[in-house]
């Protein structure tokens, strides 16, 4: 069976490219190669095979149980989860005692600051929600009886 | 009609196939299409390519090709073609670099979440490879994502201290970073152009024929508008709750979990930022004392003095306005340093006219850059100093008491602290 080349300015684009690659990949890979390897490797088949279904499978469940009002605890909630996946060495306190250490600042107000944007989020939604069925319940006309 | 065995069989087949991420109805999100997926594309595309040029020129700013202490690549080989003389004008420059760098790398996770998102159902492409460039284009993807998510997450790590990563961070951020903008860069080639008809064709949203919409759309939650904003939002809300820690005063308390945002260390003439507090340094409190600290100043010929801080205060004092500004990407607004201009200690050791590069040594016990070079242009300028003072008082022990260097446009950590001996001459 012959094997299909495809388009061959996409070829030549490709090899240069890996050429490119290989030669900033020796370098990346002079250290502790399989550590480095598996955090590349890792890092793409964590977020493709756990972290996004993972979330898809909450927002699924979500919208089960929340039906047509989802919006307004899908938008808080992944604000406030992207807030705790991007500075969870901070949030979580792994990192207090260097923290401290290094950088002469209080390692403590990350959980409790945290909590509090958290809290905010889901408070605005909230408020969001009871103003605009007020509204709709105001334009609704009288139910004839 | 009687349904017959093979009937069945078929039926469960498609039901199963339907249950498998490889068949095209297991994505069901009304969202995903072309347009999505190309304005995704298309902001990502320049936020990626200012923060590729942010990080080389942040890395230039080292001076890594002056000396051996400066450089934590030195197998860069080409990769370093670019390097140039790191300038002092304008004194902000580093922190403007850096601080879009590291900013904006924050305030595009979202985009970069929700574009994997967007195109996540051809990771399970049947047949895996239609040609031999379809083969390489999709290894090709693979250096993109995981390169994109290798220098996200080492970046996110190190600027919150967290050194989980397999080696030093420079080398894994700079050379992570070429490894993924080869792959970014042939992607973007191969995809620029459709992302851009996409967008000109479809003004609006809608739906149109593309392997990336779904077969068999769910019931749509919220509009593909709605949805970017969504995404926008998240940004938004990394961006304000981060960037204050490029300003001082109220603006900092702004920056609710950034590493350095909220209060400042302590009040009064040292109360701003410090990167590596004296205790973490390993600096003894005994070496620093005025009868025991002596700065050994080697010059042209190995002329050498030694200057304790009274005879450093009677050289011409002189100050400037200079902000501290880390790799980390927070920074200070400008700080009032007062004390001898390098030029002026040069001068000292036989460079009277023609200030050379310097070697800086602290009495830092540890860490990667307890020494550091810097080079002519930068000793040179009037602004450079030897600071003994900051905002009217002696230094504070985590400023770097009894002298630090101080350098416009300097990367933070090349403004050594607990300066113990300077030798000028070419590196």
């Amino acid at each position: 069976m012959r094997i299909p080349l495809g388009s061959p300015l996409q070829l030549l684009l490709l090899v240069c490219s890996f050429a490119l690659a290989g030669y900033a990949g020796v370098r990346l890979l002079a250290g502790d190669w399989f550590g480095v390897a598996l955090w590349f490797v890792g890092a793409a088949v964590l977020h493709d095979l756990v972290l996004l279904p993972l979330y898809a499978a909450a927002d699924r469940a979500l919208v089960k149980t929340a039906g047509r009002h989802v919006l307004y605890v899908r938008v808080p909630a992944a604000f406030s989860l992207l807030l705790l996946l991007v500075w969870f060495p901070l949030i979580s306190g792994q990192v207090a005692d260097r923290y401290a250490r290094a950088t002469g600042l209080s390692p403590d107000g990350f959980l409790a600051r945290w909590l509090l944007v958290t809290a905010v989020l889901f408070g605005g939604s909230a408020v969001v929600f009871v103003v605009r069925r007020r509204r709709a319940t105001k334009q609704r006309p009288p139910a004839v009886h | 009609m009687v349904r017959g065995p093979v009937d069945g069989v078929a039926r469960a087949y498609r039901r199963d196939m339907a249950r498998s991420p490889f068949a095209p109805s297991f994505w069901r999100s009304p969202l995903r299409g072309p347009w999505l997926t190309s304005v995704l594309g298309i902001v990502l595309l320049g936020g990626i390519t200012l923060l590729f040029v942010t990080g080389l020129l942040s890395y230039a700013a080292y001076n890594p090709d002056l000396a051996p202490v400066n450089d934590k690549t030195p197998d860069k080989g080409v990769l370093g073609f670019y390097l140039f003389s790191w300038p002092t004008d304008p004194h902000w420059l580093y922190r403007l670099d850096q601080g879009v760098h590291v900013t904006l790398g924050i305030t595009l996770i979202p985009v970069l979440l929700a574009k994997l998102w967007s195109v996540v159902p051809k990771l399970f492409t049947l047949p895996p490879a239609r040609s031999l460039a379809h083969a390489l284009e999709r290894i090709s993807l693979l250096l993109l994502v995981g390169g994109a998510l290798f220098e996200f997450v080492t970046g996110v790590l190190n600027v919150q201290l967290d050194y989980l990563f397999p080696g030093s961070f420079y080398p894994l951020h700079f050379y992570g970073a070429w490894v993924f903008f080869t792959a970014f860069v042939a992607h973007a080639v191969l995809k620029t152009p459709l992302a851009l008809r996409n967008l000109r064709r479809l003004r609006e949203p809608r739906e149109e024929q593309s392997e990336l919409v779904s077969p068999d759309p769910a019931e749509p939650t919220v509009s593909r508008r709605g949805a970017l904003w969504f995404v926008g939002g998240g940004s938004l809300l990394l961006f304000l709750t981060t960037a204050g820690q490029s300003f001082d005063g109220f603006l900092r308390r702004t920056a609710l979990l950034a590493p350095h945002g909220g209060a400042e260390p302590g009040s009064g003439p040292g109360g701003f930022q410090i990167n590596k507090t004296a205790a973490y340094a390993g600096i003894d409190p005994a070496e620093t004392g005025e009868e025991a600290w002596r700065l050994v100043v080697t010059g042209r010929d190995g002329r050498t003095v030694r200057l304790g801080r009274a005879e450093l205060l009677r050289l011409p004092l002189h100050s400037s306005a200079l902000p501290i500004a880390c790799v980390e990407g927070w920074s200070t607004s400008d700080q009032w340093w007062r004390g001898v201009r390098l030029r002026d200690l040069a001068a000292l050791v036989g460079y009277e006219d023609d200030p050379p590069d310097v070697f800086v040594e602290s009495l830092q016990r540890h860490g990667a850059f307890r020494r550091a070079a810097l080079r002519s242009n930068q000793v040179a300028d009037p602004r450079s100093l030897l600071a003994l003072f900051v905002n009217g008082e002696d230094l504070t022990p985590d400023h770097g008491h009894p002298a630090r260097i101080i350098v416009p446009a300097a990367p933070g950590v090349l403004n050594t602290k607990w300066v113990a001996r300077l030798t000028f001459g070419d590196l």
